[in-house]
């Protein structure tokens, strides 16, 4: 029988567990169940309790590992070393991971530190031929690919919205331990956190993006586009050049040296579609564009595309939005 | 200050002719190699620490740097992977080593981390930079290996970087703000647009590439085997490359905006998206 599926669960700023951990989670499962082996998550911080909580939701078995390191130091590292040294004892096979900032960090350390190779930004998980199939997009999604594991060990780092989060019909267990023995590598400060207050969620992980470009215009501009967010349920994404412009933080950009997303319903506004935007979004489930240049390149690739003035058409779709929630 | 800066050359985004050939690797026929965006900004961001500690001592001029300040740019490229090397060298960086090796084809990235760590192991630096992900890879990993196999501090995601009295300050870019990161140098920090857009190589830079040292380094010297690199060492492999499902025709709304809405908002629903 294979080993075990492991999936980190990530704790998000408030302690609770990160979004893309249920789906990766969620992943895990699947997996394991092909597998016939078994879910495990684990979840390492200084109060790993809650998260561990709602990690069970999705697979049967949570270890709660109090890390009290990680309170005041940059948590990927350690949360890595603690993971591969429970590793190395319980030898899983694969050991799933979001593919965010923490995901990537806890899984290079920890593949570099036990030499497993890595699939990384998986936007599908399956099984064939006795083990994982794991889909990933190049080029932003100008290609598709089905990769797997030469050998029976792996880490997959998963893209957030890849998986449909689905919780357990019972919730599993959790056992609380206690990290031991010593850290090999150096430990980095965390002096302060500060809290922007561009987003309360990762754009990375919304189902809704309202993005803004040069025609915007200004930084006022992003006010109605944030009211349009909020009216969808959404957060607010941007251009290079919206960025540049300093009408916006750059943690919300979209596209390469960006964020590339996901989400099921990407709505562009006075975007025009360039490549480097373009590699960022362009595996949205819907894209909505509002341009009036009826020949953006943008044109090629929404599945809808409004020709007008964004700002006039934000208003009305706002002001529809609203009639409709009554 | 010394820094070392990894870099990588990527099909050109800008191209958009990037593509994967049938086998799953990069074809670099496809598109021009640049050098990694977010390499550019972790090499920038080089020049300036490296330019601000030259003027504390009095040798603002790079071009003459000794010893105490120099960048070295470390790739692991293809035998052609020269000329984004050169484009670095013509920013700034003071010299280059390229690993390059006929065994390396089809590497992993276990491949990738234990190449550049055999080339750091050789060299003394206080800083090393890489960019957060490449365009082409785009799987955020490589840093933080090589930094868990020399031992070395990792700080991801960098927005600044200030090394002062032997340490090293950086904000780590965060879902939801920055976290204040403080470091021991020698340490390595994975560089984000945030820390500020590239120069543009001077004539004078471009001049001066021109007799900048290239040294190649192939796996013998490296002292890593052949065999346990390489596509056959691999530990994942690409079975299928397939194009995306094209998406439907473009549904194209020119009425007044208000009655655009009203549709869009039927469209959104029908999709269930509200």
């Amino acid at each position: 029988m294979a080993g075990a599926v492991w999936v980190h669960g990530e704790v998000a700023a408030d302690g609770s567990l990160a979004r893309i951990s249920t789906e990766a989670a969620t992943a895990a499962r699947a997996l394991a169940a092909e597998a016939g082996s078994d879910a495990v998550g684990v979840v390492i911080s200084a109060d790993p309790a809650r998260a561990a909580t709602e990690l069970a939701r999705f697979v049967p078995r949570v270890l709660a590992v109090t890390e009290p390191l990680t309170a005041d130091h940059a948590a990927g590292a350690i949360i890595a070393q603690r993971l591969a040294s429970l590793a190395q004892a319980d030898a899983p096979s694969f050991i799933l991971t979001g593919a965010g900032p923490e995901g990537r960090d806890v899984g290079g350390v920890v593949g570099a530190l036990l030499e497993l190779p890595l699939l990384v930004n998986a936007t599908s998980v399956g099984w064939g031929d006795g083990g994982p199939r794991v889909d990933q997009s190049a080029f932003g999604g100008k290609q598709l690919t089905t990769s797997h594991f030469a050998r029976d060990r792996g880490i997959i780092t998963v893209r957030a919205n890849a998986v449909d989060a689905v919780p357990l019909d019972q919730p599993g267990t959790v056992e609380q331990t206690e990290a031991t023995g010593e850290l090999h590598l150096p430990s980095v400060s965390v002096v302060d956190r500060v809290a922007s207050q561009a987003a309360a969620t990762s754009i990375e992980e919304a189902r809704v993006i309202v993005a803004g470009g040069r025609g915007v215009g200004g930084a006022e501009g992003f006010a109605l586009l944030e009211e349009l967010a909020q009216a969808l349920g959404g957060v607010v994404g941007a251009t290079r050049a919206a960025v540049d412009a300093g009408w916006i933080p750059y943690a919300l950009q979209i596209g390469q040296t960006g964020k590339i997303v996901k989400p099921q319903l990407y709505l562009a506004l006075g975007i025009s579609g360039a490549i480097q935007h373009k590699v960022g979004m362009q595996t949205a489930g819907t894209i909505v564009a509002v341009n009036r240049d009826p020949d953006a390149p943008i044109a090629e690739f929404a599945d809808v595309l409004v020709v007008g003035d964004l700002a006039e058409v934000a208003r009305a779709l706002l002001a529809a939005l609203r009639a409709r929630a009554g | 200050m010394r820094i070392v800066v990894l870099t990588k050359p990527v099909p050109d985004p800008a191209s958009g002719q990037e593509r994967l050939g049938p086998d799953g690797r990069v074809d670099r026929a496809a598109a021009p190699a640049v050098v990694n965006g977010n390499d550019e900004y972790a090499l920038e961001a080089a020049l300036k620490l490296v330019e601000a500690a030259g003027e504390g001592d009095g040798h603002a001029d790079n071009a003459h740097a000794d010893n105490a300040h120099e960048i070295v740019l470390v790739a692991m490229t293809p035998a052609n992977g020269r000329d984004a090397l050169r484009k670095g060298l013509a920013m700034g960086a003071h010299r280059a080593i390229q690993v390059t090796d006929p065994a390396l084809a089809g590497s992993d990235w276990l491949a990738t981390v234990r190449v550049l760590e055999a080339v750091l192991r050789d060299l003394e630096y206080d800083l090393v930079l890489a960019g957060a992900d490449t365009s082409d890879g785009g799987g955020g990993v490589v840093g933080a290996g090589v930094a868990a196999r020399l031992g070395l501090p990792y700080l991801s995601y960098a927005a600044t970087i200030e090394p002062s009295n032997g340490r090293v300050r950086v904000n780590r870019l965060t879902a939801t703000g920055h976290e204040v990161l403080e470091a021991e140098m020698p340490a390595l920090v994975t560089c984000t647009q945030a820390l500020g857009a590239p120069r543009y190589p001077s004539l004078k830079g471009i001049m001066a590439a021109r007799s900048k040292e290239i040294a190649v380094r192939a796996l013998a010297d490296l002292g890593i085997e052949p065999a346990s690199v390489g596509a056959h060492a691999a530990g994942t492999a690409v079975l299928e490359v397939r194009p995306p499902a094209e998406r439907g025709a473009t549904r194209v709304l020119r009425e007044p905006p208000d009655e655009a809405a009203r549709e869009l908002v039927a469209f959104l629903a029908e999709r269930r998206l509200i």
